[in-house]
């Protein structure tokens, strides 16, 4: 089969070309170490400073908890004489809890009372995420509060949100990217590897050798790209060892329904990279189309780094035609919930549209190339 | 039935012509020379000959098939090597001749006697893991043309195959396409090294798409028939020169190493006549008469399908 002869070149010449080989595979890797421990919105060791105006046991009791958690840092007892603006000013913390006199004696008369928290803005993700940290822990320690103080007088009223986040309770925003990180890895290499493998051979001339011999157009790019499909293949689904290994991703669903998923996805890769080669003479604006068309979309406007519901409507509109967009859904379905494709069922046959679309282009495209002109 | 037969052969890329009405036969087991400068449609013809490019009107077929309307059955008859290198550098010797063996369909029990003859014709015996990219000129050429006859098609197409391949390997080289038309293969061959062209059984001189000349060397060489070259050895062969250009009965002058050689318009005035001349004016020099190249054949040959 001629196929095969052009797949075994392949394999062959990909196994020889070191350079190739280790942007297949070991720069997932790299990537995913990269972004792995650098994109983490986790935020710990947070500098707190306190005024403590009341020093009481309570008082300190609440202290405690926010140093226990975690989250935060005691960096500095601001005394009551202190601005605690100014300690913000300074930047000697990020934020500061203000527990006014009487807390103590309020809280044991089960009496409504607050701590104040004054939290740096300026960077507002972190802002957010510590604003965050702060109610969940003073509900928590309210909660504890009325229920002591139910005791005391248990006609109070007791109403309280109790937040639960569900797949990820840590909202760890590891588990939440790593799915945007195989998508994102998987596109590089699939496109960029067939595109210029592809062009390459326009360039060398080994191409036109090729098409002087009786292989159609179809049996050489089947040939082509099933090895990159294969080593596409193993590198993402190494990337999912690898995540589950270092990051302790969890994998909840079935490994078929993700082998399946992720190889509907590389084939509308793969496609698109042989589409790319066809309109690209040189292997330089062959990787800069590649780059482009889908390393840019799959990063920004898959959902992978920035919700697609706050992209303003356009932008959204543009996320329809970015595969990521589905895959990601798929993966994150699988690989953190643990559903089934009776649940992301619309997502795979996008995929699948993607790819056929893709195909059909890429073969009309072939064709043109091939044939023998007007 | 020859080989090959072009009828009124034409190609347009837009306004430009870049084959014009080509006609000519091919015979079997004939080595065929397809001389011209560069962008003067070797390479176009060529292309529309193997199946690659739709003509823009006339017709060729190739072992009998027509291109236009079948070229994917021309592709099984015939080889194609070109100017530029088309073996896979990062590949062994063994690993590329498996490839064309491969994409030709070659079946498993022909395959070994087919690779033990490519190993031997090309001389890559005991070098087949040899890492193709890592051979000199002369050993890549031969391993090109031994894939492009892998499959011993009848016909062969080699375009401008020894650019860039020392002198030594380039006459090795013709004696393997020698062999090849005695044993009754068919090849045609572009190049603008003319000495090579002596190789070739017949010659077609195409200029700017055209057909200029067609024949055996000798018959090239016949256009200066009537028109004797007179080859001048002068201490000023400028000033020679010069001097032979403001004579009526010279054609034209051109320099040629040291010596001028002059086209003489008829057989009238020899040798002699022509030191005498010169003499005149106080120009010392010894003149006589040269056998017309294949250069000022091909030359004459272009100046004149330009006019």
């Amino acid at each position: 089969m001629k196929a095969l002869a052009v797949a075994v070149k392949e394999i062959r010449q990909i196994s020889r070309d070191r350079r190739t080989l280790a942007i297949l595979l070991f720069v997932p890797a790299f990537f995913l170490l990269l972004y792995g421990y650098a994109l983490n919105f986790d935020i710990r060791n947070i500098p707190l400073a306190v005024q403590d105006n009341d020093r009481t046991s309570t008082s300190r009791g609440v202290i405690s908890a926010f140093v226990q958690s975690g989250y935060f840092d005691l960096v500095q007892d601001v005394p009551r004489s202190v601005d605690v603006v100014d300690v913000l000013d300074r930047g000697d913390a990020r934020a500061v809890l203000v527990i006014p006199g009487g807390f103590g004696s309020d809280a044991g008369r089960g009496q409504p009372t607050s701590v104040q928290m004054i939290i740096n803005g300026d960077n507002a993700n972190t802002a957010t995420t510590v604003m965050g940290y702060a109610v969940g822990l003073v509900s928590a320690i309210s909660a504890r509060y009325q229920r002591e103080a139910r005791v005391l007088a248990p006609a109070a009223p007791l109403l309280t949100a109790e937040t639960r986040v569900w797949y990820n309770p840590e909202l760890r925003s590891t588990y939440f990217l790593v799915p945007g990180l195989i998508a994102y890895i998987a596109m590089l290499t699939a496109v960029v590897s067939t595109a210029l493998s592809i062009v390459r051979e326009k360039e060398v001339g080994t191409m036109e050798q090729v098409r002087m011999s009786p292989v159609g157009p179809f049996a050489y790019v089947i040939g082509k790209t099933v090895p990159f499909f294969c080593v596409s293949l193993v590198s993402s689904m190494g990337i999912i060892g690898l995540s589950m290994l270092l990051f302790d991703l969890p994998m909840r669903g079935s490994w078929l329904l993700l082998f399946v998923s992720v190889s509907v996805f590389l084939v509308g890769a793969l496609a698109f990279g042989v589409l790319i080669s066809t309109l690209a003479e040189t292997q330089q604006v062959a990787f800069q189309v590649a780059l482009l068309t889908s390393y840019l979309p799959t990063l920004m406007l898959s959902g992978f780094i920035f919700p697609i519901s706050s992209m303003p409507v356009v932008l959204q509109a543009i996320t329809y035609t970015v595969p990521a967009r589905y895959f990601l859904i798929a993966l994150r379905g699988i690989v953190l919930k643990g559903v089934g494709a009776e649940v992301f069922w619309p997502q795979l046959v996008a995929l699948a549209v993607f790819a056929a679309v893709v195909l059909t282009l890429a073969s009309l495209r072939l064709k043109r190339e091939w044939g023998m002109g007007r | 039935m020859n080989a090959i037969e072009v009828r009124h052969l034409t190609r347009r890329f837009g306004a430009f012509v870049a084959v014009n009405d080509l006609s000519f036969d091919v015979g079997q087991g004939e080595i065929f020379g397809f001389l011209g400068s560069n962008g003067a449609g070797k390479s176009t013809t060529i292309r529309m000959l193997c199946g690659l490019l739709r003509p823009t009107s006339g017709s060729a077929t190739v072992g009998g098939t027509d291109v236009g309307r079948d070229p994917e059955a021309v592709k099984l008859r015939i080889g194609y090597m070109s100017q530029r290198f088309s073996l896979y550098e990062k590949l062994t010797v063994d690993q590329n001749i498996a490839f064309f063996a491969g994409i030709y369909g070659l079946p498993r029990e022909r395959f070994a006697a087919r690779r033990a003859a490519v190993l031997e014709m090309s001389g890559l015996k005991g070098r087949e893991s040899a890492l193709t990219g890592s051979l000199s000129g002369g050993w890549k050429q031969r391993l090109g043309l031994g894939c492009a006859i892998l499959h011993e098609p009848p016909i062969v197409f080699l375009d401008e195959p020894t650019g860039g391949v020392d002198p030594l390997s380039r006459r090795r080289f013709w004696r393997l396409i020698e062999e090849l038309a005695k044993s009754g293969t068919t090849v045609l061959v572009t190049t603008h090294y003319l000495d090579e062209a002596e190789h070739c059984h017949r010659i077609a001189i195409i200029h700017a798409g055209r057909l200029a000349a067609l024949g055996t060397v000798a018959e090239l060489k016949r256009i200066f028939a009537g028109r004797p070259i007179l080859e001048v050895q002068a201490q000023e062969p400028v000033e020679a020169m010069r001097r032979l250009d403001e004579m009526p009965d010279v054609e034209k002058t051109s320099i040629f190493g040291s010596a001028v050689h002059a086209v003489m318009r008829s057989a009238d005035a020899g040798p002699e006549a022509i030191t005498a001349r010169l003499a005149s004016v106080g120009i010392s020099s010894s003149c006589r008469v040269v056998e017309p190249s294949l250069e000022d054949a091909f030359l004459d040959i272009a100046e004149r399908s330009v006019s």
